[in-house]
């Protein structure tokens, strides 16, 4: 080592690299995957399985043959657009449904792009989304397979929460009881099964320092003083803000999806922006949309503004005003 | 006058599909292409219906350029080029009143369209009618083939057919035939078509 290496301070080196980061963020995402698993059975692993494959394998040959280029399969980054991919799917999906999500997930809105890193959007939101304009039928069928635990049934078929909401208005839930939410027992995606297990993967995030907790928060808090004032003028016409947070994709998309290092801004202050224009969004959409549930849509919007986002709240350099 | 060879004029058609394609190199008239590519019939009388409004106004554009003050010529020309689409509307709407319902606005929005209104000002006005209406015809062709090619793209994937020729009984994917997959098909189509003409090139 004869090299005399000259480079700018800090000096310093975490240990941390992508692939620890996403290792982790798969971690995470075992409570909610494990739920899942459990009570829709069969037919989610086959799901899962399907979306893990297909986008790891998408990316190897897209990056292999397509673009020539090395190989980013080992950073674990597709295996968790696969599984958040999976996690955002009603469990009844046909296979071959899955497939399609996963190519616009890793080849339209990851590769295209340039891989990891350039992508402009969340590659599993963008998968879902294609999927929930492409496939209405398949994305809203909420029927509830048999699971490992169950209910004794074959299956159960019913609409999501906010699907009921939209179809026949506030009195259509009035009995739903927030603590089954809470564990498990909510009609919709597979990922939205348990907030309980998504909440524990938030916190291990936490923990582990792999995401900050501002947009996160910023999302949460925004959903639940909007819906608030909502709720508070006119309960008869408008959720509360409980039901708000805890139905849909909301926390899925707030603690897995917004948090995407490459599609959300960098700076806190940044986040906190990111964040409540996320849950405004979703909100106008849930209370005035046509679809039942904006998460999606939400994120994908925001994701656009990251750059302008991004310029403006950049760091001032110390010394300048 | 910048009238060509007989080479030339060959040339001046077949431009307009490859080295001076308006929808996938020029990048013009981008409302009716992303608009009305939802099956290939579509795309393709977008396409026709453009060619006609074209060939006619460059041809009448280069007749009349000489005489037209050049403060108000981009006027003189919308005129020429709205008198053609009218024709084209009444005409249309008298002999397919099916493709007329279809292709509804976007017909009287030729009037508008870049391309038709580009070649009046990049070509017609500084050549003769033979060399502009040959010009008119070969960007009208690109512009056509083009159309029909997104438009078939789109129908294929969207809606599970060839021409309306339905070869599988389900729905397709949806997003196709919704603009997400006009703009999804036109990239890509982009795509494609550069590597094809950059490796020709080389």
């Amino acid at each position: 080592m004869d090299k005399l290496l000259v480079s700018p301070s800090p000096h310093l080196h975490a240990k941390t690299s992508t692939t620890s980061l996403m290792r982790d963020v798969v971690i995470a995402m075992l409570p909610a995957v494990a739920v899942s698993v459990l009570f829709y059975g069969w037919s989610e692993l086959l799901i899962l399985g399907v979306s893990v494959a297909s986008c790891v394998l998408l990316e190897y040959l897209i990056t292999k043959y397509l673009l020539k280029r090395p190989c980013t399969v080992g950073d674990w980054s597709a295996a968790v657009t696969g599984v958040l991919l999976a996690l955002n799917l009603p469990a009844t999906t046909p296979w071959w449904v899955v497939l399609i999500g996963a190519i616009v997930a890793i080849g339209v809105a990851k590769m295209t792009f340039g891989g990891i890193g350039q992508n402009l959007f969340n590659p599993a939101i963008a998968g879902r989304v294609f999927l929930l304009i492409s496939f209405p039928t398949y994305m809203t069928d909420w029927t509830r397979p048999q699971g490992f635990i169950g209910n004794g049934l074959d299956a159960m078929t019913g609409a999501t929460p906010l699907g009921m909401v939209k179809e026949g208005g506030i009195s259509a839930v009035a009995d739903l009881d927030y603590l089954d939410m809470l564990f498990h027992n909510i009609g919709g995606s597979a990922g939205e099964l348990s907030a309980l297990a998504i909440l524990a993967g938030f916190v291990y995030l936490l923990v582990r320092r792999v995401i900050k907790p501002y947009i996160t928060l910023s999302i949460l808090a925004t959903v639940a003083i909007f819906s608030g004032i909502f709720w508070a003028v006119n309960p008869a016409e408008y959720t509360d803000p409980l039901f708000n947070l805890l139905t849909g994709g909301l926390l899925l998309g707030s603690v897995f999806m917004a948090t995407d290092y490459v599609t959300s801004p960098m700076s806190n202050l940044g986040g906190v922006i990111f964040g409540v224009g996320i849950g405004v969004l979703t909100m106008l959409i849930r209370y005035f949309g046509a679809y039942p549930e904006g998460v999606s849509f939400a994120i994908l919007i925001m994701n656009s503004t990251v750059p302008l986002i991004n310029k403006w709240c950049h760091s001032r350099k110390y010394g300048r005003a | 006058m910048t009238g060509g060879t007989e080479m030339g004029k060959f040339q001046l058609i077949t431009k307009g599909l490859i080295k001076e394609n308006p929808t996938f190199v020029l990048l013009l008239g981008m409302c009716p292409t992303l608009a009305t590519t939802t099956s290939a019939i579509n795309g393709m009388s977008m396409g026709l219906a453009t060619m006609f409004v074209l060939v006619l106004s460059n041809m009448a554009i280069s007749l009349i350029a000489p005489y037209v003050p050049d403060k108000v010529r981009i006027p003189s020309y919308i005129v020429v080029i709205a008198t053609f689409v009218t024709v084209l509307e009444l005409v249309m709407k008298a002999y397919v009143p099916d493709v007329y319902e279809t292709l509804g606005l976007f017909i009287p929005l030729i009037v508008v369209n870049c391309i038709v209104l580009g070649r009046a000002e990049a070509f017609a006005n500084k050549n003769n009618v033979i060399d502009s209406a040959l010009d008119g015809l070969g960007i009208g062709l690109g512009f056509t083939v083009s159309l029909t090619v997104l438009g078939l793209v789109r129908e294929i994937l969207g809606n599970l057919s060839i021409f309306d020729w339905k070869f599988a009984g389900s729905d397709g994917i949806l997003a196709f035939v919704l603009a997400p997959g006009a703009f999804l098909a036109l990239g890509y189509l982009i795509v494609i078509f550069r590597k094809l003409t950059s490796k020709k090139a080389e």
